[in-house]
């Protein structure tokens, strides 16, 4: 898409973009000095109007959500989750570490709509220079007075803080949040009730990703008209896209939500296809959580909806990364199966004790010692746990069902391949070796 | 194999004579007070800051942490045992941590991480014996852009070769990242909002 004209991604090549000057010469806290003029519910309504779908992986409107908080609230918190952990998503780091304003008057204005005095940023301990890069335009944005009493002279007050995780991917669900910022263990909490009406000490919160804040000083600049002009509808708005693997050129690029697979890959202004000798075989398209394409299936759009169309789970974190021919899918499965079984919390049965099984199971299959029958049973395992059977809190168990459930089924010719193989004496060999 | 049987008589902690939090790591702590809610919610900063002062979070550390939150002993241990980042045994000076996640393991992370092992002749969550380093893996360190990614401790290294690890691990150098800090977690003890004391050396002007 040579004609896009980039709109999250505008600065970061700007020289000192990380400061606050450089960003407010190029337009930047005009849009949170027009939102603190208007009232709270108008900024809501404009959200609202564009549909910008939370950018997190779950795809839930952002100005619905900011209406859903009870009308009759004292105090309202405003969670910004920069716990990017999701393999192998990168954006929120490349828009912090390049263009922290941008967020922090992302943050503004959300929290002026939902009239929060107080916003969390809770970024993962890995982020160690987008933390000091935002951290000092925290402090920035402190000494030019756009961030405490009497913003704008609108009497509007926000103390911004940014706390800091402790490694855990689970912490980047909404409540698993909440509860890691409460000190506890990032244990998602059962739902209902929602984050809107008891969250952050059990007060009415909202938890948005960072993209979705840093699209919303846009919005309110050029309006909601302008943004559903971008991208298709129910998909609306400019997206972030990570391309990772032996692409020519991996990164994070900015486009509509209309673009395929294949054009991620390939395009000039993505990723400029493959390392030479290397060929697709698989791609995980949206962060590792939703599931895997085959190379016949590039054709995918990278929207809310499509990706459905190909048994995936929805577009995730628009992140892909992209495995070539070289690769053993059983290895592949092997790795995703260790990082689900690591990473759930432990709350839910079926999700610990699932993953770690099917863990158990790819390991063994990825050591050359896996039987035919280990497929079915690790289909059947990814179909008895998640929260779309309702057996889960939170959707953890969705998201390890589903890649490996999708990698298993659409590469099971090569899982057979290999198992049919394995010298008929190999799985003695190693039952052998445990006694 | 045979039972590990642990010894009853002996106290769990062997106090120690001195109390191990200073009051200047206290007074970094008690910055945080004033930001949430609860004495609790500063549970994930104080281990922070004690981890940074001390190198690790032993049972003494929780102890005094929990006196000083106001909260039992337990929900200390409780909430560091679900973190990976947190150390409740001494570590190296150093941790390396090597990215596991799937991109890095498309480029070649696997052979990074076993050039780490070789190199400094530990497995993953050992210690060398001069206590420089400790090795360990983690999730993904989000820069799939440059994979392989290692981290050690603060500095990401990115594009890792496996041949590069030695001199990678021999450079003095390797941790530390050039910029403007933050007062937060490694700024003088005492201050209030970070605000108040970055306020002077805000450009002119603002």
């Amino acid at each position: 898409m040579a004609d896009y004209e980039p709109v999250l991604l505008k600065n970061i090549s700007l020289e000192g973009s990380t400061d606050l000057k450089v960003y407010e010469s190029a337009g930047g806290y005009a849009a949170a000095r027009k939102a603190l003029k208007m009232t709270p519910d108008e900024v809501t309504e404009i959200v609202k109007e564009a549909n910008l779908r939370g950018r997190g992986g779950a795809g839930f409107p952002a100005g619905v959500k900011w209406g859903f908080l009870p009308k009759d609230r004292e105090v309202t918190y405003l969670c910004v989750n920069a716990d990017e952990s999701e393999p192998p998503t990168f954006s929120n780091r490349v828009l912090m570490e390049k263009d922290p304003h941008q967020l922090i008057e992302g943050t503004i204005i959300a929290a002026f709509a939902t009239q929060a005095q107080k916003a969390f940023i809770y970024m993962r301990v890995e982020f160690h220079e987008p933390f000091h890069v935002m951290q000092n335009a925290i402090d920035q944005a402190y000494a030019a007075g756009y961030l405490g009493k009497n913003i704008f002279g609108s009497g509007f007050e926000l103390d911004v803080f940014i706390h800091r995780g402790a490694g855990a991917y689970v912490c980047g669900e909404e409540t698993g949040l909440i509860e890691s910022l409460e000190g506890k263990r990032g244990c998602p909490r059962i739902k209902p009730p929602f984050p809107a009406v008891e969250g952050l000490f059990h007060k009415p919160t909202v938890v948005n990703n960072v993209e979705t804040l840093c699209n919303v000083p846009h919005i309110i600049e050029r309006g909601a008209a302008w943004f559903k002009s971008i991208g298709a509808e129910g998909s609306e708005g400019p997206k972030l896209f990570c391309a990772s693997g032996p692409v020519n050129r991996p990164g994070c690029f900015e486009g509509p939500m209309t673009i395929t697979c294949r054009e991620l890959i390939e395009g000039d202004g993505y990723g400029r296809g493959m390392r030479s000798g290397k060929e697709v075989k698989a791609v995980l398209p949206g962060g590792i959580s939703m599931g895997v394409l085959t190379a016949d299936e590039l054709n995918m759009v990278m929207d809310f909806d499509d990706p459905r169309n190909f048994g995936l789970l929805g577009l995730g974190t628009a992140a892909a990364v992209i495995i070539d021919q070289q690769q053993d899918i059983r290895k592949v499965l092997a790795n995703i199966t260790r990082f689900y079984s690591h990473e759930s919390c432990g709350q839910c049965t079926q999700c610990r004790e699932g993953t770690s099984w099917m863990d158990k199971i790819a390991t063994r299959i990825a050591d050359g010692v896996g039987r035919t029958e280990d497929l079915d049973l690790i289909v059947d395992v990814t179909k008895n746990m998640g929260m779309m059977p309702g057996l889960s809190i939170c959707g953890l168990s969705d998201g390890a069902a589903f890649p490996i459930r999708t990698i298993v089924q659409k590469f099971r010719g090569e899982f057979e391949a290999y198992i049919a193989e394995q010298p008929p004496t190999s799985t003695l060999r190693v039952l052998s070796t445990f006694n | 194999m045979a039972w590990e049987t642990i010894d009853r008589n002996k106290p769990v902690t062997a106090k120690e004579a001195a109390p191990l939090l200073t009051e200047a790591i206290k007074d970094k702590i008690r910055v945080f007070f004033d930001r949430y809610e609860t004495k609790r919610a500063v549970l994930l900063p104080a281990l922070h800051i004690t981890q940074e002062a001390l190198g690790h979070v032993g049972p003494q550390a929780m102890e005094e942490i929990a006196e000083l939150l106001e909260i039992a002993p337990s929900e200390v241990f409780d909430t560091i045992g679900f973190y990976t980042h947190y150390w409740t045994h001494p570590k190296g000076e150093k941790v390396v941590v090597a990215c596991r996640s799937i991109s890095c393991q498309v480029m070649g992370g696997d052979e990074v991480l076993e050039a780490c092992k070789k190199h400094l002749g530990i497995e993953d969550h050992g210690t060398t014996s001069d206590g420089k380093y400790s090795l360990m893996t983690e999730e993904c360190l989000a820069g799939c852009d440059h994979a392989p990614c290692l981290l050690i401790n603060e500095k990401l290294h990115e594009k890792v070769k496996p041949e590069d690890v030695a001199t990678l691990l021999e450079d003095a150098n390797n941790d530390k990242i050039e910029m403007p800090r933050s007062d937060l977690y490694d700024g003088p003890p005492g201050g209030s909002v970070d605000s108040d004391s970055k306020a002077a050396d805000a450009p002119a002007g603002e």
